[in-house]
């Protein structure tokens, strides 16, 4: 129960950010279609499948660790978090390719966009960094639940703390399935 | 003759011996003199037993509010005149800025539920401890992670944050002020409201005694229950807009600034999500705190518990649908403006519920003007004349005048201060027999609640006036007209500070003189009265099994005509 | 306090299959090509609608059984309820001010 409680928190905290994009996009349609071009949707796609897939294999090693297969299970959770690393991985170099472009908060470039533009990627920058923040402490939270199983304090009879750590990857994942959308399918 | 006294004396000698043979065979130590892992103040500092955390809490939120206190008081010493007095401008916004970061992140938000909601709500329904103990601990630590972070500006070069505990861009944005660990303070205080409220929900939905449903639980617990989903589901909004701000300080980013497209006025939406809602959390706990308080002084039970149940409930839910009433000056939709009064209008209801069952429940009641009850009457008036005052801010017509003036601080004062504060002090008053096992001195205590209520309402009641006449709010220098009630104003303040002073010093005698208090002195029928005072470390050698309402006080009501005849 | 978590581990030790989880994937997977593909339609307005809806649908299915929300107690459903409604009056109630301006 905790965890969903500490769940909400991380809603209403995306939450309010999608709140100032609803606002700005309501009020800027075309700006934010026009500087949603600059997003490779390629890209998007790609790492929206690498999330949905880490979600299905951190559901999967709950259920194998229920079936007693410590190993499987660790496999498992190992798995999620290669899909993780990838999704970071795409991420660096999607952020290099638009500061390479010039696009970054508080560039020259920016700034000679129009105000609905700067509003835009100030919002993608903020938001698709918290998120890879969160994708980060995912990790590192799902680290030391491998670290509980592989010791045996988490396993077949006491394995809230997996499944705490599954709810929280999973609202990761839910985080960037309405981000996909509205970031990078503006047509 | 002499044989009869020395009698007496032997009786009293064997009284006194069954007292101690009773206190020794119930050998178990309170948990002040309990043995753990460490001693010393690592047995504070590591403790994960929510008594001591409670304690601990207490102890710094005083430093606080003592510091915020002074600044209050220089603040006022510096109004008593136009032009100025004893600081200067610059000094004068941090200083409203500091008050207001202080006294609103670091005593009235954490306040009720941090310090008595963390010592009682356990022992109220029968636990042991709180469901998350250790996180328990962490809240605590980022509470004082957190004000010292949010101080730290104090030190800097540059001066403390200027800008009002509210933060509006762009000022906050361009200051050159510290205002970055304001915002930084201040978020990591949001997470400590948050994990508090976590774990009061998940200890009220997991943790009651067998026997104790829902509508057996006392009022404070439906306070502190409805508290927590506002700490869950309002403060990360504060978080993700300070955070935002101060990223675009840091990174010139284009969220809020307008320079750059940004709308400051969707920055006080945001703002104002948390802060209203905030403003719930602040003063939930002390509604619970006096429905606790007066069925104990009243010797009756309490008048529509449902009602008064369902009600935190209720403003908890509403209460989040107002925010953008501290907002009808800026430019807003017509239609939004209309909503917005007309929720605030509703919100008022579940609040007026409460003081009505509250006056039914005292009304013939048996009342004993001890001093918790004392602290309650003052709450009861002042937090009507804050709600009140709020109706009447929250009247468009009304609120174009008023808005940014005293009036608006006189009235977030008396619900904030002569609401949540006064309801601080009656608790404080209440529980602190059973927190401390001895009784204060009563004399001091009375004279104290007399000086401070008269103080309080000297200092506040007449700056509804001076709003009314066009004094703006947060303004250093003022035009002549408004010196008189300035003074007024200033001299409420000293006699107020002297009555909070006595009654700090009141109860910090009774800590080493204070006769030693039985565990139940006022005739309290919650499950907190039960045990020893102070309370053993788990509170309870077995859970109990409820089966009584919480303030059945039936065995005092008189025999109805009908059963005489 | 274990003896709650234990009270609670014996009534759900709820196991969903392997190949539950893999269908349940497989449709979030079409979904999304569901949601590229209309987005190169030109909806007009209705492109945010079919994007969130679908995206909320998503959601749900990931709520429901990765996270094991549809075999859980029913208060977690009421909360999960009570989180997201509370979202969508912040949002909403914003909008009262920003679509009437």
């Amino acid at each position: 129960m905790g965890m969903w409680l500490f769940l909400f928190t991380e809603l209403i905290l995306f939450g309010g950010l999608f709140i100032v994009y609803a606002v700005y996009r309501f009020k800027h349609p075309e700006e934010f279609r026009l500087a949603a071009a600059e997003l490779d949707t390629l890209v998007g796609t790609v790492n929206t499948i690498i999330l949905l897939t880490s979600s299905l294999t951190v559901a999967m090693s709950i259920t194998a660790l229920q079936e007693g297969k410590k190993h499987l299970s660790l496999l498992l959770i190992g798995t999620t978090i290669l899909f993780a690393v990838a999704f970071m991985v795409n991420k660096y170099f999607e952020w290099g390719h638009k500061f390479s472009l010039g696009i970054y908060p508080g560039s020259p470039d920016l700034t000679n966009k129009p105000q609905g533009e700067i509003l835009y990627f100030g919002l993608y920058f903020v938001m698709t960094g918290l998120h890879a923040l969160h994708v980060i402490i995912g990790v590192v939270v799902l680290l030391f639940v491998m670290v509980f199983i592989a010791r045996g304090s988490v396993n077949k009879d006491s394995y809230v703390k997996l499944e705490a750590g599954g709810l929280y990857w999973h609202l990761v994942d839910i985080i960037w399935i309405f981000l996909f959308p509205l970031f990078y399918l503006i047509h | 003759m002499r044989a009869q006294r020395r009698e007496g004396r032997i009786r009293k000698v064997l009284e006194s011996m069954t007292t101690a043979t009773i206190a020794a065979e119930t050998v178990e130590p309170d948990f002040y003199h309990v043995k753990g892992k460490h001693g010393g103040i690592l047995s504070w500092l590591l403790t994960t037993d929510h008594k001591r955390i409670g304690l601990m809490y207490l102890v710094a939120m005083g430093v606080f509010f003592l510091v915020a206190m002074t600044i209050g008081v220089l603040m006022r010493l510096e109004l008593l005149g136009p032009g100025k007095t004893i600081i200067d401008p610059q000094t004068y916004n941090t200083f409203f800025t500091l008050h207001g970061v202080i006294m609103i992140f670091l005593f009235i938000i954490p306040g009720l539920p941090a310090v008595f909601g963390n010592f009682m709500l356990p022992i109220m329904i029968g636990a042991k401890d709180v469901f998350f103990p250790r996180l328990n601990l962490l809240s605590w630590y980022l509470y004082i992670a957190g004000g010292l972070i949010a101080l730290i500006g104090l030190f800097l070069p540059g001066g403390p944050a200027d800008t009002g505990w509210t933060f509006y861009v762009p000022y906050s944005i361009r200051s050159s002020a510290n205002v970055m660990p304001s915002l930084f303070g201040a978020f990591v205080l949001g997470f400590s409201s948050i994990l508090t409220g976590l774990n009061f929900i998940t200890t009220i939905q997991r943790m009651r005694a067998p026997g104790m449903t829902w509508f057996k639980m006392p009022l404070f617990a439906w306070a502190l229950y409805s508290t927590g989903w506002i700490q869950i589901l309002a403060t990360p909004i504060i978080g993700i807009t300070l955070l935002l701000v101060a990223v675009e300080r840091f990174f010139g980013v284009g969220i809020f600034d307008p320079n750059l497209g940004g709308d400051p006025v969707l920055y006080q939406h945001l703002f104002w999500i948390y802060s209203h809602p905030a403003v719930y959390i602040m003063v939930l706990p002390g509604l619970g705190a006096v429905s606790e308080i007066i069925p104990v002084f009243a010797r009756r039970t309490i008048f529509g518990y449902k009602f008064i149940a369902f009600s935190s409930i209720a403003i908890a839910s509403v209460g989040s649908l107002v925010w953008a009433h501290h907002m009808f000056t800026v430019g807003m939709s017509g239609t939004g403006m209309f909503i917005f009064s007309f929720l605030t209008f509703l919100v008022s209801i579940p609040s007026a519920i409460k003081v009505f069952n509250w006056i039914a429940t005292l009304y013939k009641g048996s009342i004993a003007l001890d001093v918790p009850l004392l602290f309650v009457l003052s709450f009861i008036v002042q937090f009507s004349i804050g709600g009140f005052t709020g109706l009447m801010l929250g009247a468009l017509a009304v609120n174009i005048h008023v808005q940014d003036t005293y009036f608006v601080v006189s009235h977030f004062h008396y619900v904030m201060f002569g609401g949540m504060g006064f309801a601080f002090f009656a608790a404080m008053h209440y529980w602190y027999p059973k927190m401390f096992g001895r009784m204060y001195a009563n004399k001091p205590a009375k004279i104290a609640w007399l000086m401070t209520t008269i103080g309080f309402n000297t200092l506040y009641f007449p700056m509804f006036f001076l709003g009314y006449l066009g004094m703006p709010r947060r303004y250093y220098d003022y035009l002549p007209q408004y010196q008189t009630i300035h003074v007024i104003a200033t001299v409420g303040s000293w006699i107020m500070v002297l009555g909070i002073l006595i009654m700090i010093a009141n109860l910090l005698v009774g800590l080493r003189r204070g006769t030693k208090a039985t565990a139940n002195p006022w005739g309290g029928q919650t499950l907190e009265w039960t045990v020893a005072s102070p309370p053993t470390l788990e509170n309870f050698h077995e859970i109990p099994t409820v089966t009584r309402d919480p303030y059945d006080y039936s065995m005092y009501e008189r025999p109805s005509t009908e059963a005489a005849k | 306090m274990a003896d709650h978590e234990q009270h609670h581990r014996d009534k759900k030790q709820h196991s969903v299959s392997y190949g539950q989880f893999i269908l349940l994937w497989l449709g979030l997977l079409a979904l999304t090509g569901m949601t590229v593909s209309l987005a190169g339609i030109d909806l007009g307005r209705w492109v945010i609608v079919t994007a969130l809806v679908i995206a909320s649908i998503k959601s749900t299915l990931v709520m429901g059984t990765f996270m094991h929300l549809r075999f859980e107690d029913r208060i977690f459903r009421v909360f999960v309820a009570v989180a997201l409604v509370t979202f969508v009056i912040f949002i909403s109630l914003t909008f009262f001010d920003y679509a009437f301006s």
